[in-house]
């Protein structure tokens, strides 16, 4: 194997700096968003006692199963041993690492009490998958970071091949546990179901790997380095299959539920009465972040165009956030059944179908987290080596296996 | 019997339907009656010294007989918000309930009851369960409640109660009673007002539908097999909510 | 370097002028009961000290427990040392005179407590904190028209 040269970007140019400055002014209105839903108290959001979880929720965990996701280059690389990925591989863990931070930090910015953190760190439940994420998460960043480390410093690079395994094997456990947030409410009509575990998988495949296009697409074309068709192509494939499987999880998990008499009122919900989320599951879930990129990506024609291929992977972005949406959303918007065989009214909002409606602040602040996942990739970028000097063909060698 | 039970809840029963399971019922209604004026029963509230700690030997619960409780009636709610100092703010949905009214229509038989609904302090909750920090607890007693020193607003407990009995505070609180401190950014729910309780006192819910004598509630010692809340169980039996979720709830109704 | 050092200079220069300005504030006095025959369960300079040490930890013996009749409890404190004024007025935790915030002022510590806890007895609740009572009347106003009749004092 020849040895890969990496490079840091130069990051002396007006556009890396307006950049920076871009996603630096995201960040701040994120942090007044923060401001103003924790002086008020989170009356000012779209939130309520009825959807406890709302817009920051969605990409937090979007972002989150993302990075557990973006780790998938690295880990072919050194678990499944594909050399065509090895010179990828720094940077698939520098962005989930960067993608971690930005949604945990909008999950933290999110909480009642922020202020209380060292709380949530130093009280532990150790029944709670909640708290069992907390530890999934801190050691995602050791695990991950050792690996980054064991890959750039030559001192320690005999240890790399342990060091991606476990954070192979600890990045399924992540997101395992993300998964089981849901998948361990037994009160929730349209969660407590253990396919939960392994479909927030197969999202963390296809949603990280889609923003890993995207980012090293960018990288590339703006530093005028060369990424040649073979990796790009390889990526593609890779994608298609991980959407067509998110398509499967989905479809069995909606299959499963009809089978059940007692689910037929929530998939009714989700699949055709629920107005907005049914809209958000159909347009935006499944066609957009399904079907069309699923087309696109074995479309002969598009075969080489970056363009399509960024196109491609935006639609699974956003796929991806209205899955999480009606994951989550539309799972608080379907009434509790206390009482099964009853029509139920009170002044709680019992029996009712629950609205949401996002607020600014909310978004913003979800916008944040985004911003500053993007934020660290890109100063990183120019301080250390993350990047091959060139990816072309000729390096790239289609015949390594 | 019938009579003054019914000019004391000033409703209308529109329909015949719920007269007649009305009448059924009242006419089981003397023995608890019995039990709720004889306060002295053993179990009834709590004996223990100012110095002691709750422990397993009680389990405090609560009997709702949903027949005697009107459509309408909100005495036990008034009541509570009242010992808590809950107040709306104007924003219903995310003003903090600790206890509700529900209005219930069998749908096979249109049948409407109603009844008081709030936090069941399940033996096995699943807020308890789901807590990242321990903030969600069950006293050695049975009641469920929140500690708000630790509780960091992650709301996961809201997600995972099967009753949706938790509120999460929206706002600064001013005006906190004494005996319910409660401040934003925290979730609270239903404490089966635990400082009277633990002095010997009944639930102000409670409190307020026998002195109103609507008498739907009975609050007790479900471990104790002579207190009124057990012997009224024993007797004419007494649901749980979500039975199939086997969390053994320390609430019961009756007339479900 | 030399501009480092002018910047640690600045720095001391303004930790010296922001300690002075600390020590023209007066060493706050606790508000002794109007009853002498309540006496606290410690001397002052105790009290001042370890107040915290006793209130946490029959805190959680309070909570979860139901240990009601702790001697240390934060209620305890608010019975005795908060009384109104020669004019009759409550001072409330925002305000210099609680004898929580003048010390914890003076101290520069912040305070937790009052978040969710009175900051005055009981008799002495529901009228209104300094400066809300704005704010009360709109809710009060807010309240009425709610189609929501379920919460409402």
């Amino acid at each position: 194997m020849s040895k890969i040269e990496y490079t840091a970007v130069q990051g002396k140019s007006l556009a890396y700096f307006a950049l920076l400055g871009g996603l630096a002014f995201v960040m701040l209105l994120a942090l007044l968003s923060v401001w103003h839903m924790e002086h008020n108290g989170h009356y000012v959001t779209g939130m309520n006692n009825q959807i406890v979880w709302g817009m920051p929720h969605v990409f937090a965990i979007f972002l989150i199963v993302a990075a557990s996701g973006a780790l998938n280059v690295a880990s072919i690389a050194s678990v499944f041993r594909k050399k065509i990925y090895e010179p990828m591989a720094r940077l698939s863990a520098l962005l989930a690492l960067a993608l971690l931070t930005g949604g945990l930090v909008v999950l933290l910015l999110d909480l009642g009490r922020p202020d209380r953190l060292i709380v949530a760190m130093t009280y532990y439940n150790f029944k709670s998958i909640f708290a069992w994420n907390i530890i999934l998460y801190t050691g995602f960043f050791g695990f991950v970071g050792a690996y980054l480390w064991t890959m750039m410093d030559h001192n320690v690079y005999k240890f790399k091949p342990y060091a991606g395994f476990s954070a192979f094997v600890w990045r399924l456990t992540l997101t395992t546990g993300t998964g089981s947030i849901f998948g361990f409410l037994v009160a929730r009509s349209a969660y407590d179901a253990a396919l939960m575990a392994p479909m927030f998988i197969i999202m963390s495949f296809s949603f990280g790997l889609a923003i890993f296009i995207l980012v090293l697409m960018a990288s590339y074309k703006w530093t005028g380095m060369e990424l040649g068709d073979v990796v790009v192509n390889r990526l593609r494939n890779l994608l298609g299959i991980f959407v067509a499987s998110v398509l499967y999880f989905t479809a069995v998990y909606h299959v499963t539920n009809l089978y059940a008499t007692q689910h037929h009122d929530v998939e009714r919900f989700l699949l055709l009465d629920g107005g907005i989320f049914t809209t958000v599951f159909w347009i935006g879930e499944i066609l957009i972040g399904g079907l069309i990129p699923l087309a696109l990506i074995y479309a002969p024609g598009v075969k080489n165009c970056r363009t399509t291929l960024g196109l491609i992977c935006t639609m699974i972005i956003i796929g991806g956030f209205s899955k999480v949406y009606t994951i989550l959303i539309a799972g608080q918007a379907f009434p509790l059944e206390i009482f099964p065989g009853y029509e139920v009214s009170s002044s709680f909002y019992d029996g009712a179908i629950n609205s949401y409606t996002p607020s600014l602040p909310e978004i913003l602040l979800g916008l944040g987290g985004i911003a500053m996942s993007l934020f660290i990739v890109v100063f990183a970028l120019k301080v250390l080596r993350f990047l091959p000097v060139s990816l072309a063909d000729s390096v790239a060698d289609p015949h390594a296996k | 019997m019938a009579n003054s039970h019914d000019t004391s809840t000033n409703t209308s029963r529109r329909d015949f339907l719920s007269k007649a399971v009305v009448a059924g019922t009242i006419t089981i209604a003397p023995g608890v009656l019995l039990h709720t004026t004889a306060q002295a029963a053993t179990g009834d509230v709590s004996t223990k010294a100012g110095d002691e700690s709750v422990s397993s030997k009680n389990r405090w619960g609560m009997l709702i007989d949903t027949a005697k409780c009107a459509t309408g009636c909100t005495d036990c709610v008034d009541a509570c918000n009242k010992e808590n100092g809950l107040v709306s703010h104007g924003r219903p949905k995310s003003d903090t309930q600790y206890i509700r009214k529900v209005t219930l229509k069998d749908k096979s038989t249109g049948h409407e009851s109603s009844l008081p609904l709030m936090c069941q302090h399940c033996e096995t909750a699943p807020c308890v369960d789901v807590c990242p920090t321990g903030a969600s607890f069950v006293r050695e007693d049975g009641i469920a409640l929140v500690d708000k020193h630790i509780c960091i607003g992650c709301r996961y407990c809201m997600m995972a109660c099967p009753y949706k009995a938790r509120s999460f505070v929206h706002e600064e609180v001013e005006n906190q009673t004494l005996t319910a401190p409660r401040g934003k950014g925290t979730v609270e729910s239903c404490t089966m007002c635990v400082t009277r309780v633990d002095n010997g006192g009944i639930p102000a819910c409670v409190e307020a539908c026998t002195a109103e004598n609507h008498n739907a509630m009975i609050f007790g010692d479900l471990n104790n097999p002579n207190s009124t809340i057990s012997v009224a169980l024993k007797e004419q039996g007494g649901k749980q909510l979500r039975p199939d979720l086997k969390l053994n709830t320390g609430v019961r109704y009756q007339g479900l | 370097m030399t501009r480092f050092l002018r910047l640690i200079y600045v720095l001391i220069g303004l930790t010296l002028l922001s300690t002075s300005a600390i020590a023209e504030t007066p060493f706050p006095t606790i508000h002794e009961p109007s009853d002498e025959s309540k006496k606290c369960i410690h001397p002052e300079d105790e009290m001042r000290r370890n107040h915290m040490n006793y209130i946490l930890h029959e805190r959680d013996e309070t909570m979860r427990e139901g240990i009601r009749n702790e001697p240390a409890s934060l209620a305890n404190c608010i019975n005795c040392h908060v009384e109104p004024n020669a004019q009759g007025e409550i001072a409330g935790i925002d305000s210099d005179e609680h004898f929580c915030n003048a010390c914890h002022q003076y101290a520069s510590v912040q305070i937790d407590c009052f978040q969710c806890h009175a900051d005055r007895p009981q008799k002495y609740i529901n009228r209104s904190k300094h400066s809300s009572s704005i704010q009360q009347q709109l809710q009060q106003t807010l309240a009425a028209d709610t189609s929501n009749k379920g919460v409402n004092q």
